[in-house]
């Protein structure tokens, strides 16, 4: 994972800042008004290993490292909000040892359900992927590569998955294999067309306006179509892509998330 | 003399006579009367009645096909460019960002002079450097500006003749509207509802800057509205009230006014109370937040107003322009202001008097659900962690409607299917410092997918119609009934205009401007202009040919009718 061998720096103050100045108007009661919903078990559990890897050397395993602070109570004087959680966490604090750490979308996803769930979280319950063999898994039994594309390999009839672990976290890429349906974007949608003559084209938008819509279809061209010129035009909400809860097991499912969230792109 | 030298000489009266016509100052009589002057753009919204209706009838439904690019001029600054031009007598004149006014050639595009004003560094503004334009009287222009000044400048010459500071900008003050003249006076509002700012509007002397008189949107305790920012409930260990709440209340002004010369009033619409979302911490309807005030123009003082949103809790600005229309109302001549709402509802209200005669959605509403006979909403706070529709930005917001006195339809730029997950929190006032107290989220079908920006960031759609749908409602202006909608796929900051020839123009973040017939809604013409239009179209007549502007990104792209 290059991304996360560039955050080399101890993780000492990572935390430290969001409990540092104090805000008398924070409760209780706000830090689960700020929350953003439920985090998934897929999330808390990457964001444990990322931790356990960035964060212990200053704070310890059990968040009480560093002096008058503790991790698990789960309020942070400075940090109501996981927007404020993620600003402090990528921004550091001027003036302390709060350093502000490079960590992508699906890092900042995890490391922000684990500390939401420190207290609560049960690491035997963990379920640690292995994104070696989830690259098997992804070329082999899953056939993946048959609609989607890593770097130069694989079909690109599907979204791309080059940078898929940088921009997903990893509750979501579970939720995807899962139930593709719930977790597909919409701007990925798939589309029909018809044209005035009869021509029926099937593929994946790319983007859209009024007048016309940009896609890529299924036999890999780029085409822009003026909806003025389409007899039919649809846009389908229910993802092509079969579901996996019954295709792999559970550690497959989690060796493939390990694998996916490994990949952070060029 | 010669009979030949005689003709010479009338042939020169002549021309300097009809030079001195085109040069002439802007006088009162001329702003009063400016939107039957239509071959010039003289005030913000067209004429003191905001209708964006233009007399001009060279451009019909049916040539409209034939308009074609006549000249360009790009801005140096990125960003969204929401000015409107002026137009007088051939000349042009334009603000760009930050604090630019530009003079150019209205059939060339070619520039005159440029004024750059030099912006306290100190000054904050939540939403980038944006300005919407210009007033005149006379030879001298004004603008506002992001520190909080108001400057006036020679028309002729660029330079500036006097510079007023309206407010502090250190506290989040600034001016980004476009001023009304009325009179003598210059009249703005001020920015910095996001700062815990004490919103005002002012009135300044044309001749050099003084002001003259100020209307507070917040009042202040034991001022007529004082009881509407109520003494906080004891406390409690999980909640927090500020007891001087209004002192920092919000009330921004940041869109322009309109002016009814019978009636001597001036009406503004009022922004969002401070912290934006976090009503707990401000108790009471938050007069005269989320509302339309109706001021004498020459003295400031409020003759009526109406709250559209009491202790808002959605960041529903009222900052729309008034929309002031003569209409048959229920068989009966009626002074009527129309408006559609930040919140989702289209009112009609009598501007003498302020009375609420119609209130009906024009998309989605649950943030409220009856009104009652004065017009206050019955509100329906959703669930912790629910949708409200509209969602924060609005159903519409401060992008210009129109409307036609040929039709009788009001036109108005539409957010549809769009919603906003809100949720507050606490937040401590301190000078200059963000004072929104949200922790809202948007939503979206999808966990994790794109939701709308605030301003279009690039070319591709990737929130889509999962986020939230644009749309041009044309709405009956008595009833707000929806006559026709023109939808589009991606939303629109679009202003709106309309002719005469019933021909209607407006734009949109995917970049087209379009000319829709205003009397059905089809589609007549369009040009792609590549980047989003965030700013109200405008139409003049230069040499007898009809102009319409529209602003694209960087670029000003003025259309007429092919030769």
């Amino acid at each position: 994972m290059p991304r996360l061998e560039r955050i080399s720096r101890p993780a000492l103050w990572v935390i430290v800042g969001l409990l540092w100045s104090a805000s008398l108007l924070v409760a209780a009661k706000n830090s689960t008004q700020a929350r953003d919903a439920e985090y998934a078990p897929a999330d808390i559990a990457y964001g444990a290993r990322l931790y356990d890897a960035q964060c212990t050397t200053c704070h310890g395993a059990n968040g009480d490292g560093v002096a008058g602070v503790d991790l698990r109570s789960g309020r942070f004087r400075n940090a109501v909000t996981d927007q404020d959680l993620t600003r402090v966490i990528t921004t550091g604090i001027q003036g302390t040892g709060m350093l502000a750490f490079k960590f992508d979308s699906s890092e900042i996803a995890g490391i922000i359900a684990y500390l939401r769930n420190m207290n609560a979280f049960d690491r035997r319950s963990m379920k640690a992927g292995d994104a070696g063999r989830g690259r098997t898994v992804f070329e082999g039994k899953g056939d993946c590569a048959r609609c989607h594309r890593v770097d130069a390999q694989g079909a690109r009839v599907a979204p791309n998955l080059s940078d898929i672990g940088a921009t997903r976290s990893a509750g979501m890429l579970l939720r995807s294999l899962t139930d593709p349906t719930s977790q597909m974007m919409p701007i990925n949608r798939p589309v029909r067309a018809v044209t005035r003559d009869g021509k029926v084209i099937n593929g994946r938008r790319l983007n859209e306006d009024t007048y016309t819509v940009q896609l890529f279809d299924d036999q890999e061209k780029l085409l822009s179509l003026t909806k003025a010129d389409l007899r039919e035009y649809t846009i389908l909400t229910v993802s092509p892509m079969p579901s996996y809860k019954d295709r792999l097991t559970q550690d497959e499912l989690a060796d493939v998330v390990a694998y996916l969230l490994s990949l952070k792109g060029r | 003399m010669t009979r030949r030298t005689t003709g010479a000489w009338l042939a020169l009266l002549l021309t300097a006579a009809v030079s001195y016509h085109v040069q002439a100052q802007v006088g009162s009589d001329r702003l009063l009367n400016a939107a039957k002057e239509p071959r010039n753009w003289l005030v913000y919204s067209g004429g003191y009645f905001s209708n964006r209706y233009s007399l001009l009838t060279q451009i019909t439904p049916a040539n409209a096909r034939n308009l074609e690019l006549k000249w360009m001029y790009q801005a140096a600054v990125a960003g969204a460019w929401q000015t409107t031009p002026l137009v007088v007598d051939g000349i042009m004149y334009l603000t760009q960002r930050p604090n630019d006014v530009v003079a150019l050639d209205a059939k060339t595009g070619r520039v005159f002079w440029i004024y750059r004003h030099t912006l306290d560094p100190t000054q904050i503004v939540c939403c980038g450097a944006n300005n919407r334009g210009l007033a005149i009287l006379g030879d001298t222009l004004f603008m506002g500006t992001l520190d909080a000044h108001l400057v006036a400048i020679d028309a002729k010459t660029g330079r500036a003749v006097w510079n007023t500071k309206v407010a502090d900008s250190k506290g989040g003050y600034s001016v980004t509207l476009a001023p009304l003249v009325v009179k003598d006076k210059v009249i703005v509002g001020v920015g910095g509802g996001e700062y815990g700012i004490r919103g005002f509007v002012a009135a300044y002397d044309a001749r050099n800057g003084r002001e003259a008189w100020r209307f507070y949107t917040i009042p202040a305790p034991g001022e007529p509205g004082g009881d509407s920012w109520k003494p906080c409930p004891p406390k409690t260990s999980d909640s927090f009230c500020d007891p001087e709440a209004w002192k920092h209340g919000g009330g921004s002004v940041w869109v322009t006014g309109s002016y009814d010369p019978a009636l001597n009033l001036t009406y503004w619409g009022v922004g969002n109370a401070g912290p934006d979302w976090n009503n707990e911490q401000r108790p009471g309807d938050n007069l005269y937040t989320d509302s339309v005030v109706a001021l004498d123009a020459d003295t400031g003082r409020l003759r009526w107003h109406y709250q559209f949103t009491p202790h808002d809790r959605y960041d529903y600005d009222s900052v729309q322009v008034p929309v002031l229309a003569d209409i048959t109302w229920r068989g009966a001549p009626l002074k009527a202001m129309v408006w559609a709402n930040r919140n989702g509802n289209f009112y009609v209200l009598d501007r003498e008097t302020g009375k609420f005669l119609v209130g009906k959605p024009f998309v989605k509403v649950n943030w409220m659900d009856t009104f009652d006979e004065r017009g206050r909403p019955n509100q329906t706070s959703q669930p912790a962690g629910m949708p409200t529709w509209p969602g924060n930005q609005g159903g519409t917001n401060w992008y210009s409607p129109s409307y036609s006195p040929h039709t009788g339809l009001f036109y108005v730029s539409a957010w549809e299917a769009y919603a906003t997950i809100f949720g507050g929190t606490p937040v401590e006032y301190r000078e200059g410092r963000n004072f929104g107290g949200g922790v809202n989220r948007p939503f979206v079908p999808v966990p994790g997918a794109p939701s709308l920006p605030g301003v279009r960031r690039g070319p591709i759609n990737n929130w889509t119609e999962a986020a939230a749908t644009g749309a041009v409602l044309a709405l009956d202006a008595g009833t707000g009934e929806l006559k026709w909608k023109f939808p589009m796929t991606d939303v629109t900051d679009s202003g709106i205009l309309t002719t005469a020839s019933d021909v209607l123009f407006t734009g949109g973040r995917e970049g087209y401007f379009q000319a829709l017939d205003a009397r059905t809604g089809s589609l007549l013409w369009k040009a792609s202009l590549g980047a989003q239009i965030v700013s109200g179209p405008i139409t003049y007549e230069v040499d007898g040919k009809q102009y319409v502007t529209a602003i694209s990104g960087l670029s000003l792209c003025v259309f007429a009718l092919r030769e």
